[in-house]
């Protein structure tokens, strides 16, 4: 049994590296063991690992695309599955087309999630302002799902490149300081500003752009989770505007009713709405 | 009347424009602030910044510059003779909203739009004015949307078009008759003028780009538009003729579909309803169909039933699917990719997976079943390698096995 210890949850190159070894050497999946840090190894393995150094392999490069992503899920088994996909491309290398392999498309799946989560985190991720000797400062409190922090990191140097901004994460820290990017360990809730007044105005706006007479809760839910609903100030709202949409709605359709006075109509029952997993459409695209 | 805050102003402002559906921020071309002196970047597929319990996605920071008007259209809660209250931005305020917003990533740009005061040039100057300034005096990155009018200077609309991404101008109606009756001051000519104005514009600054390198960009995200539905009495066969002419002759990114909604202080002429959500949602799917999946105008038409409307309760695609059962069983390790686009239940990333996962196997049911959500629905459509639907597509009780049981209201 060969043990791989890997440096980090997101340790892309330490895997690629003993992948490539251990594939050179015609090491079948079942007989390695994957490890994050300081994990106790396995009482049957081997302590050090013991893999030969990597030659030269050649995959299709939508192999290693897949791989980048699948592996920053929190799929304890992820190192283990992507390298027994290796072991198939090598000796099939136009598997990578064939979508309808059950291993491929479990990998698949967990690429798909840790894109859905990067994407989300861009999405969700609010700032707050806080003042220190050096000016305006924006920080984030963020929980991520899957080990995504690194990954995400260019998109936000891209966008706020002239802010200085730090984003806070259970399980480590970005902070930028407009022209480099420094890491720091795992953070807490409390380690972020409590408040921001944009944040009433941002509420203000979220309430005014809701229309009550299209409330469709479940595609709301579908697209941005209750999960995520924690850090995010204008979430606090949607209970309320749930609850008053009905009666807003009714309320407009009765006040433009000419007799309206003359007799309470009978409210027309609700309309079918389109199912949110039908409704969903393109991100952004609507 | 009191004076209005920033906030206040704000509720009263983005009340108005969230009858406008398009929060869209893709298609930009890609960019950052890296190693500059501004803010923000675009990533050319858009992000949704959140959800409002509409189900809609809030990507902009859509506003308008003022409710006030001086045109009187029925539909509108913005027109002349309502009495909602009024409130009006300055140009830096907005700049400033968008910067707040911006900063704390809440939205990935601006839609703005406005009423027309004053004259239809006066408005377009502010409009442009706050584009100007963000994108001058801020360098400013993110997305900008505008709404051009339709009778303001070709200068001005230029000027719009060099610093937004996108600029769409609203037909607002799928008839003329419609146009007329509803939006007196509107006049089909001079909107779709515009829109003939601003193709051309789009097509010159992809030109020029070819010949010069720096030559400034215009509206790189092209042009889109919004019609109303259920306002009027336009039948989705209609609605399915307009669109298409639309993109034809105007080379349209996307047209807008908003299910007439019940506003406070309505117009008499317009007695309100639940808005025709499930419509419009058939609607946006004919739109895809059109877009995506090859379908001719025509055959979109031809989906519908008799009276011209599309059914509510089955999607477009299976409509026409039991219309014209001659063209199934499709085989799915034969067929061309344009027939199997036409399987109802199949969408275009199962097809793209399909016709290169069958290079390497003959794929039976399973196998597409890993590639799609659900094979109840395409079953009798389909030929797979361990599958015929024995007759199935000639039963006349098809469409009651593959349509939804039944419709689930959602309570409240």
């Amino acid at each position: 049994m060969h043990v791989v210890r890997l440096a980090r949850e997101d340790d892309l190159d330490g895997w690629r590296e003993a992948a490539r070894g251990l594939a050179c050497a015609g090491v079948p999946a079942d007989q390695v063991l994957w490890q994050v840090g300081d994990a106790s190894a396995d009482l049957f393995g081997e302590a050090t690992p013991s893999f030969p150094a990597g030659g030269a392999l050649s995959v299709p490069k939508s192999f290693m695309a897949l791989a980048n992503r699948a592996l920053l899920h929190n799929e304890p088994q992820r190192w283990a599955m992507l390298y027994a996909l290796l072991l198939r491309v090598l000796r099939q290398p136009g598997l990578m087309g064939d979508r309808a392999d059950p291993a491929l498309r479990r990998v698949t799946m967990l690429e798909r999630q840790v894109r859905r989560d990067i994407h989300k985190m861009r999405a969700f991720v609010r700032f707050r302002q806080m003042q220190d000797d050096d000016g305006p400062r924006y920080v984030a409190w963020f929980e991520p799902e899957h080990h995504i922090l690194r990954a995400n990191a260019g998109f936000f140097t891209g966008r706020f490149a002239t802010m200085r901004w730090s984003i806070l994460t259970p399980l480590g820290c970005l902070h930028w300081d407009g022209e480099s990017l420094s890491e720091g360990p795992a953070a807490s809730k409390g380690d972020a500003p409590s408040d921001d007044p944009v944040e009433a105005v941002w509420q203000t706006y979220y309430r005014s752009i809701f229309n009550p007479a299209r409330l469709m809760t479940k595609a709301m839910l579908s697209e941005m989770p209750k999960k995520y609903w924690k850090n995010m100030p204008e979430t606090a709202l949607i209970p309320e505007l749930i609850a008053g949409a009905r009666g807003r709605e009714l309320e407009m359709i009765e006040r433009s009713r000419p007799a309206a006075a003359m007799s309470p109509a009978t409210p027309e029952p609700p309309s079918p709405r389109p199912r949110p997993d039908t409704a969903r459409r393109r991100p952004a695209d609507s | 009347m009191s004076r209005l805050d920033l906030a206040g102003k704000l509720g009263i402002l983005a009340d108005a424009a969230k009858y406008d559906a398009s929060c869209a921020s893709s298609g930009a071309q890609k960019r950052d602030s890296k190693g500059g002196k501004g803010i923000g970047s675009t990533t050319g597929s858009g992000i949704c910044h959140a959800y409002t319990p509409d189900g809609r996605c809030i990507s902009l920071l859509k506003i308008l510059l003022t409710n006030a008007c001086i045109f009187d259209c029925h539909y509108c809660i913005n027109r002349k003779s309502s009495n909602t209250r009024r409130a009006r931005f300055t140009a830096k305020e907005v700049v400033e909203l968008t910067l707040d917003f911006y900063r704390r990533n809440y939205i990935e740009g601006l839609f703005l739009s406005s009423g027309i005061i004053q004259s239809p040039d006066y408005t377009m100057e502010q409009i442009v004015e706050v584009a100007r300034s963000l994108r001058q005096d801020h360098h400013f990155r993110g997305y900008i949307h505008l709404k051009t009018i339709p009778d303001a200077d070709p200068a001005l609309i230029h000027a719009a078009g060099v610093h937004a991404d996108r600029v769409s101008i609203n037909i607002e109606l799928p008839t003329r008759e419609g146009l007329t009756r509803l939006a007196p001051e509107k006049s089909e000519p001079r909107i779709e003028g515009a829109m003939d104005g601003m193709k051309t514009a789009i097509l010159d600054g992809k030109d020029a780009r070819k010949r010069y390198r720096h030559a400034p960009r215009f509206a790189p995200s092209g042009q889109s538009t919004q019609m109303i539905v259920g306002a009027d009495a336009a039948t989705d066969r209609d609605i399915v003729g307009r669109a298409s002419g639309l993109y034809q002759r105007f080379a349209l990114k996307r047209v807008y579909y908003s299910a007439f909604s019940p506003i406070p202080d309505a117009s008499a002429v317009l007695p309100l309803k639940r808005p025709p959500l499930m419509r419009e949602h058939r609607l946006y799917q004919s739109d895809w169909l059109m877009r995506f999946y090859g379908f001719a105008p025509a055959e979109v038409q031809a989906a519908a039933n008799d009276n011209g409307m599309l059914p509510l309760d089955i999607d477009p695609k299976l409509a026409w699917a039991l219309k014209f059962r001659d063209a199934f069983p499709v085989d799915v390790n034969r067929a061309p990719r344009e027939m199997l686009l036409r399987v109802p239940g199949l969408g275009t990333r199962a097809v793209k997976n399909i016709l290169a996962a069958r290079r390497h196997r003959s794929l039976t049911l399973a196998d597409v079943g890993r590639m799609t959500t659900s094979i109840i629905k395409l079953r009798p459509f389909l030929i797979a390698a361990d599958w015929r639907p024995v007759a199935l597509a000639d039963r006349e009780d098809l469409s009651a096995l593959v349509k939804p049981k039944s419709v689930q209201l959602e309570l409240f």
